[in-house]
């Protein structure tokens, strides 16, 4: 009824081809769009930012990137966490080693020296697949965390082992350090998520996509087409760790300020953007952003009702939590294996028909 | 008739010269030998068939076409030159596309990106400018597309379009493969069993689109095949093989005269 592709005509493939071909979509994205930008940051304040927004926006950039690697080329990457390191550190280094080197470059250099990295791990790919290759990248995991414990070049020999972001400024306003308001970093975040998510967008559609689907679905087919395997399996690495590389340095320099590498970037962090893009739907993008979503709001939203609606102990809340998030998993994953990316293709299916279903 | 001439069909088509010729090929795995010093070759614009008995060693010779295998002896020759050893997916972009004898499609994908991924060998854009998407890679976008529109159409497969071929039937799953194959506009098109699993209408579904792949463009086509009917309907020669050996070669009606053939087929007292 209100959801309908009646009466629309794709006069060429160019239309055919576009991002949302259905005009209500275009319409609501340019909405979400307009929403994001200009009127929540005149609602923000410290607690939605810090409790709800910034994780998302970053983890929704980690997820992305991750399912560039997992959900679109097939290589499980169990390696995030340690990659979102390398990110955090390279710019912390890149920021305190150049004082006047604009922050965005830094996260965007950090970015490529993430890349190359992650190309570096993910070179063993060509010859081992599947579980064996994702062992391979948890020994990236344990590996990265250990260099960033002991070399203690990487945080510049201070003390206590941690890295701390300076003071840095984007058109006079203040973007890391303590300083920084939230709105600030929400934008700041907000537009890294937008620009890397629209890429993400035109690397999948097109041929360089196609590449990464093939060696997926079918990598003999593949290679018979003209993919090269190891370029195509190389550039996922590339461009996932890009993505995770940036939410790294955002999470260190925008979010918390400072870290400490076991405890940010351990092993669960990898298995939670794991589950993001499980959860969400892999090879999507609108499944990582999903994922991503759900799996920072619901801790927030459960401690909520059970801290603040039912008066529960802190502690005991904290361990229900676990359960309750658990139990959703596995009912959502029961309930709709390809994610809520396929839940949400088989709402609009239905809506097409709605409420007139003949 | 000699190797390297053009000659006539029997329905008066004219078959150009060699594309490929396979010389002495020999391919061992340990102490299995798949293949045996076999020679033939596969003239321009002809349906050429190779058959045999299971074992026989078909399928290891398109891989050797294909650069799957390497052959421990023996040359290949393609447009008139001695073949590098290459990998896979450089002897794509010479011109060489097959289907397989268990389809292997790209089941996460539409047909319209299975189709579209048979392109890529025509694609040229980079990363970064498919990043920026506007300008030249919209445009080879929209270009490929529409080629691959117009095998959409010869196929006949035009509502599917949008479909994950996962959830399509045996019978198109097998066309949308060679859709996939044809897009790449081959030289020499490799047809493992294109035939298998299906039933007689959809068998003369594909020998129609085989033909017609071969009439409108002009497409060279090696296939294997174990319908015998099909065989000698649509193929110009026939290679036969038997335990990696050559044991005839020659139109469908020299084939089926041919003794030693008879004897692989119907078995022979071995005394």
């Amino acid at each position: 009824m209100l959801y309908r592709e009646v009466g629309e005509f794709k006069p060429s493939y160019k239309k055919d081809q576009q991002t949302f071909p259905i005009r209500l979509d275009r319409y609501g994205y340019y909405a979400i769009l307009a929403f994001a930008f200009c009127v929540i940051p005149f609602l923000i304040n410290d607690y939605w930012a810090n409790a709800i927004l910034l994780p998302f926006l970053i983890f929704g950039i980690a997820a992305i990137g991750l399912n560039i690697l997992t959900g679109y080329c097939g290589q499980v990457s169990l390696g995030s966490g340690g990659f979102m390191a390398v990110g955090a550190y390279a710019c912390y280094k890149l920021m305190t080693g150049f004082p006047d080197l604009n922050i965005i470059f830094c996260i965007m250099l950090s970015g490529g020296i993430t890349a190359l990295v992650g190309i570096m791990f993910g070179l063993p790919s060509l010859r081992i697949k599947g579980f064996y290759l994702a062992v391979a990248t948890l020994a990236a995991q344990f590996f990265l965390i250990w260099l960033f414990n002991k070399v203690a070049w990487f945080y510049n020999y201070s003390a206590s082992g941690q890295i701390t972001a300076p003071e840095r400024t984007l058109f006079g306003e203040i973007v890391t350090g303590a300083n920084a308001t939230p709105e600030v970093a929400y934008l700041v975040c907000l537009s890294f998520l937008v620009v890397l998510a629209m890429v993400a967008r035109n690397l999948t559609r097109g041929s360089v996509g196609r590449k990464w689907m093939a060696i997926r679905d079918m990598d003999i087919a593949a290679e018979i087409i003209g993919v090269n395997p190891l370029m195509a399996k190389l550039t996922a690495f590339g461009v996932s760790s890009f993505y995770v590389g940036i939410a790294g340095a955002l999470l260190f320099s925008v979010y918390l300020g400072a870290v400490e590498v076991g405890e940010v970037f351990g092993i669960q962090k990898s298995f939670i953007i794991l589950f993001m893009i499980i959860i969400g739907g892999l090879g999507s993008i609108f499944g990582s952003l999903a994922g991503a979503a759900f799996l920072v709001a619901m801790p927030v939203v459960l401690k909520n009702v059970m801290v603040g609606q039912l008066g529960w102990a802190v502690d005991l809340a904290a361990h229900f939590e676990f359960l309750i998030v658990g139990a959703l998993i596995i009912f959502f994953l029961i309930v709709e294996p390809h994610g809520f990316a396929m839940l949400w293709r088989i709402i609009k299916e239905k809506l097409r028909l709605w409420p007139f279903p003949h | 008739m000699t190797a390297t001439d053009s000659y006539q069909t029997p329905d008066g088509r004219t078959i150009g010269p060699n594309v490929m010729e396979m010389r002495n090929i020999s391919l061992r795995f340990g102490g299995v030998k798949a293949i045996q010093d076999i020679s033939f070759d596969i003239h321009e614009g002809e349906i050429r068939a190779i058959i045999g008995p299971n074992g026989a060693g078909k399928s290891s010779m398109l891989n050797v076409i294909n650069g799957f295998y390497h052959p421990q002896e023996g040359e290949i020759l393609y447009k008139g030159e001695v073949r590098k050893p290459m990998k896979p997916y450089e002897i794509a972009y010479q011109g060489i596309a097959r289907t397989f004898q268990n389809i292997a499609l790209f089941k996460g994908m539409s047909t319209l990106d299975n189709i579209m991924t048979g392109r890529l060998t025509h694609m040229k854009t980079g990363m970064l400018e498919q990043i920026i998407w506007s300008g030249r890679a919209e445009r080879e976008e929209v270009e490929n597309r529409a080629f691959v529109e117009h095998i959409i159409d010869f196929l006949e497969i035009q509502t599917i379009r949008k479909t994950p071929v996962g959830r399509l039937p045996y019978g198109l799953q097998k066309r949308v493969e060679l859709g996939r194959a044809l897009a790449a506009e081959p030289s020499l098109l490799l047809l493992d069993e294109p035939m298998a699993g299906m039933n007689v209408e959809e068998k003369e579904d594909m020998s129609r689109f085989i033909l017609d792949v071969n009439d409108e463009f002009g497409t060279t086509i090696a296939l294997i095949e174990h319908d015998m009917g099909v065989v000698m309907d649509i193929a110009d020669r026939v290679v036969v093989m038997d335990y990696g050996k050559k044991i005839g070669d020659g139109t469908p009606s020299e084939v089926r005269n041919n003794q030693d053939v008879i004897d692989a087929y119907l078995g022979v007292s071995h005394d």
